[in-house]
């Protein structure tokens, strides 16, 4: 069992959450896609079962609002916490500031691209409403050519789109930026 | 039982408008014309199903915290228990999905004002519709783009899919005015500052609606006689078939969980 006061390091915690995985890009941790937005260390509520010690909260925010992944997600944290001793932690869910894949670690773009999936561009103006604009080339994660075409805004999960090289031939998936 | 804050009347009807319109569009997944658009109605359905829950389950807890009768509620109960009297949306996202140009145009009319709504939500004096507004609008943006773009490619396509989105016009136009027609709850929480005046909504709303319109070759239609009464629970019969659908399980096999 891990001691849990005020003035705890939440190193570990953060190192531990890298073995978190998003259940539908299992490639990214959940540190990767910048979903964590903070680790305290908090006094328990009413009912708790241990009154008087501390309790970890992990804060956390969804990619999308629909994202379904996010009730697997927090049921992984709560599980690999308890797994290395350290009881019952709290898991609170905050909409704002919204999640932006500015947020996206730079380890988690190689991993994307290695993993097949386009990493989303830096942010730019162009996410915007304009009809049949479309984003700056995305460059394809298989030949490296920027010559690729939208096949479709919407993908296989609500955070991608589909795209296809036209050099190699080859759809692949954009995750693009938010 | 005492007559619900309008705090909580309006953000029950940010709910059921997304509730709502996400049930319909994804009445065609597995139907859709491609494979590509099925996945992306399916998508906004999703985003449209995801914002309505962060709004339910803000009204949950207001609704708990007011000390109304009845046991505590859930989102769920909300979503799944209400009569078709109590539910508080526009009756746009109601109507049926007729076909593709039917469903793409209620899409972009409404995309057009949630977009606008949302992006001044965000500057809600209430945090939590704040950040709701803040964070739905990232998604309604790409709902828009999407939509103004099949609007666009059946207005300027062939002669079949002009005159079916005239026609969806034609069954869908009466129902925009009520996009800008405030209700009391509506007027009480703009003036605390808490929603958007929704006279400020409408000329974004024409503009892009206009703008669109231009490059499909669609007339703008003048100025006709607006249904309204959906966002004080006086709807359209095509409610009563949605929840019938979608709340059969709950209604069934009460607390049912898989």
């Amino acid at each position: 069992m891990v001691t849990i006061d005020k003035n705890m390091d939440t190193v570990a915690v953060w190192q531990l959450l890298r073995e978190v995985h998003d259940p539908e890009v299992p490639v990214l941790s959940i540190l990767d896609l910048g979903i964590v937005r903070d680790i305290r260390v908090v006094q328990p509520g009413s009912g708790q079962p241990a009154p008087g010690t501390s309790q970890l909260e992990i804060v956390i925010t969804p990619t999308y609002s629909g994202c379904p992944a996010m009730d697997m997600i927090r049921q992984q944290i709560a599980n690999t916490l308890e797994q290395h001793g350290y009881g019952h932690v709290r898991i609170t869910t905050v909409l704002s500031p919204a999640w932006t894949t500015e947020w996206m670690s730079q380890e988690g773009k190689d991993k994307l691209k290695a993993y097949g999936i386009a990493p989303p561009n830096p942010l730019q103006q162009v996410c915007q409403i304009r009809p049949f604009h479309r984003e700056e080339a995305v460059q394809c994660p298989h030949c490296g050519s920027y010559h690729t075409t939208l096949i479709s805004e919407f993908g296989s999960t609500a955070c991608k789109a589909l795209y296809k090289c036209v050099d190699c031939r080859e759809p692949f998936d954009y995750f693009k930026c938010h | 039982m005492t007559q619900p804050t309008a705090l909580i009347q309006y953000t029950l009807h940010l709910a059921d408008d997304g509730l709502i319109l996400g049930h319909r569009n994804s009445e065609w997944t597995g139907r859709g014309p491609i494979l590509e658009q099925d996945i992306a109605l399916s998508n906004i359905a999703l985003d449209l199903i995801g914002q309505a829950r962060n709004f339910y389950q803000y009204a949950a807890g207001l609704i708990n915290v007011s000390g109304q009768p009845g046991h505590p509620v859930t989102e769920d109960q909300l979503a799944y228990l209400r009569d078709g009297w109590d539910f508080r949306n526009c009756l746009l996202v109601e109507q049926g999905n007729g076909d593709w140009a039917r469903t793409i145009l209620r899409q972009f009319l409404f995309s057009a004002y949630q977009t606008a709504l949302y992006e001044k939500l965000a500057q809600s004096r209430d945090k939590t519709l704040a950040a709701i507004g803040a964070k739905s609008y990232k998604e309604v943006v790409y709902h828009l783009r999407w939509s103004s773009e099949w609007v666009i490619r059946l207005g300027d396509g062939t002669e079949e899919s002009h005159t079916r989105m005239n026609n969806a016009l034609d069954e869908l136009w009466k129902f925009t005015g009520e996009l800008h027609t405030a209700v009391p709850y509506e007027r009480e929480t703009a003036a605390k500052g808490i929603s958007p005046d929704l006279s400020t909504l409408r000329p974004q709303w024409e503009e892009k609606v206009k703008e669109v319109f231009d490059e499909a070759g669609i007339s703008y239609p003048p100025s006709v006689w607006m249904q309204t009464g959906g966002k004080e629970g006086r709807h359209t019969e095509h409610l009563g078939y949605v929840l019938a659908e979608m709340q059969f399980l709950q209604r069934a096999y009460p607390g049912c969980e898989w």
